[in-house]
């Protein structure tokens, strides 16, 4: 089967690529894209650490196929931080050590940012929800939730 | 997995069409969340795969004639984000919103859950409960299926070949109706129902109950419909003596399997706990409209 000619928006640049009709967005991210910021993780949808924005919606990429983002924006953890200006949640995880090993954090990261740009104020029980389909094997979790929650009090003390 | 071929059709015409001319093995895209894991765990290897999300009839919620139509891929996170489907429709919702984690939740449909038929699936018994029907369409046309005799039993499906839905139809809501679904799991989070309860009920202006469905999930291969459950709790104020009869009720319905997750004893009881205390929720809710 030919390859496909796909045309997408990653990370606010125009993007293409050629991909078969079975590889999933997760595939073609790392291996045509080349961005391997985006972890494959269990590849089934459960381990979150291939969570991406694809129109502004939170999705496992390996859920996706590389096919269907045609036309769409893809944002991934290389998106996050603004030149050499991380991005607070990323500052946060850092000096708060919200991270061990590293291989959850940029699934975690992605997944964090949606939830403060929709809402800066969450409870912790929010967040533990949010963060659900985000498995972590090293932190014990708590540092990642805690990291995200004094960023949101950071967000809403500089938006004051 | 070689030679997949991918089409998404602007049309249902154009989506019967290719799944009728397929050949091999064909298969309806919408979220993907169980259809991608089926192909990269080799249960599957479709020729081809349909997805319908850019039909513009699987597409958003639209209110009709006081019921709603929800298209076929439209993913939970897009039902729980409907004020008035939510207001209208809090059981369907809080089933739907159950089916995995937030990734998940933005790209999982009803209709897939539906159709991906495990007893376990916590879209179904609430939808049943609400009497939902689903439209399907198909090489002999389009027909009406109330959304119960859609799965069959484990992993199969009542649709013919070539077959798919496009929407699930909620029917238009009398004054103080609401419904509930609860589930039970061995953790708090991202895991599958040992036991899934829904119950919709109608009240009469005085509080007592005129209409109601309790549907039961993961306790047998199918969904049950307990109508001693129903029955114990129409011409009843949903009361404790009521809620009890729904307990006993579903109790004895229950046909569940035995494994480390929970045994027969344990998921026998706990559909007793669930439908009461789903049909105390639903109750709950009804009076308050």
């Amino acid at each position: 089967m030919a390859k496909q000619h796909i045309t997408t928006t990653i990370n606010g640049e125009e993007s293409e690529y050629l991909c078969e009709a079975q590889e999933t967005l997760l595939d073609v991210l790392r291996d045509q894209v080349g961005l391997t910021g985006t972890k494959e993780g269990c590849s089934s949808g459960d381990c979150g650490a291939c969570s991406v924005m694809l129109d502004g919606v939170l999705v496992c990429s390996c859920l996706v196929l590389g096919v269907e983002a045609e036309g769409k924006t893809v944002e991934t953890i290389e998106g996050m931080a603004d030149g050499d200006e991380l991005h607070p949640l990323q500052q946060k995880f850092l000096e708060e050590a919200a991270l061990q090993c590293g291989f959850c954090t940029p699934g975690v990261l992605v997944a964090a940012k949606a939830l403060l740009d929709m809402n800066n104020n969450p409870t912790e029980t929010e967040v533990r929800y949010w963060l659900a389909g985000n498995l972590c094997r090293c932190t014990g979790y708590d540092k990642i939730i805690r990291a995200v929650m004094d960023t949101a009090a950071d967000m809403r003390g500089a938006s004051a | 997995m070689s030679g997949m071929r991918y089409e998404a059709p602007g049309s249902v015409d154009e989506a019967v069409t290719l799944l009728a001319d397929a050949k091999g093995d064909a298969r309806v895209l919408a979220g993907g969340t169980d259809l991608l894991v089926q192909i990269r765990a080799g249960m599957i290897s479709p020729d081809l795969v349909v997805d319908i999300k850019k039909i513009a009839e699987t597409k958003g919620i639209t209110a009709n004639g006081g019921g709603f139509s929800v298209g076929a891929s439209v993913p939970g996170a897009e039902l729980g984000a409907h004020a008035a489907f939510k207001a209208a429709w809090p059981g369907v919702v809080e089933g739907a919103e159950l089916i995995g984690s937030t990734q998940v939740q933005g790209r999982a449909t009803m209709a897939g859950n539906l159709c991906n038929a495990s007893p376990a699936a916590d879209s179904v018994p609430a939808l049943i409960a609400a009497g939902a029907t689903c439209t399907v369409v198909g090489p002999k046309g389009r027909r009406e299926v109330p959304v119960g005799d859609i799965p069959t039993g484990p992993g199969k499906t009542s649709l013919a070949d070539g077959e798919f839905i496009v929407d699930i139809k909620l029917p238009a809501r009398p004054a103080h109706a609401s419904d509930a679904y609860l589930r039970m799991i061995p953790r708090t989070e991202m895991d599958i129902a040992i036991v899934g309860a829904g119950v919709n009920l109608v009240l009469d202006d005085s509080g007592t109950c005129i209409e109601a469905c309790v549907v039961l999930g993961a306790v047998g291969p199918k969904t049950i419909i307990v109508a001693d459950a129903a029955a114990a709790l129409v011409g009843s104020k949903v009361d404790a003596a009521a809620l009890a009869a729904v307990s006993a009720a579903a109790s004895a319905a229950a046909t569940p399997i035995d494994d480390k997750r929970g045994t027969v004893e344990y998921r026998t009881k706990v559909a007793g706990v669930m439908a009461s205390r789903a049909a105390a929720i639903a109750a709950d809710r009804a009076r308050s409209k």
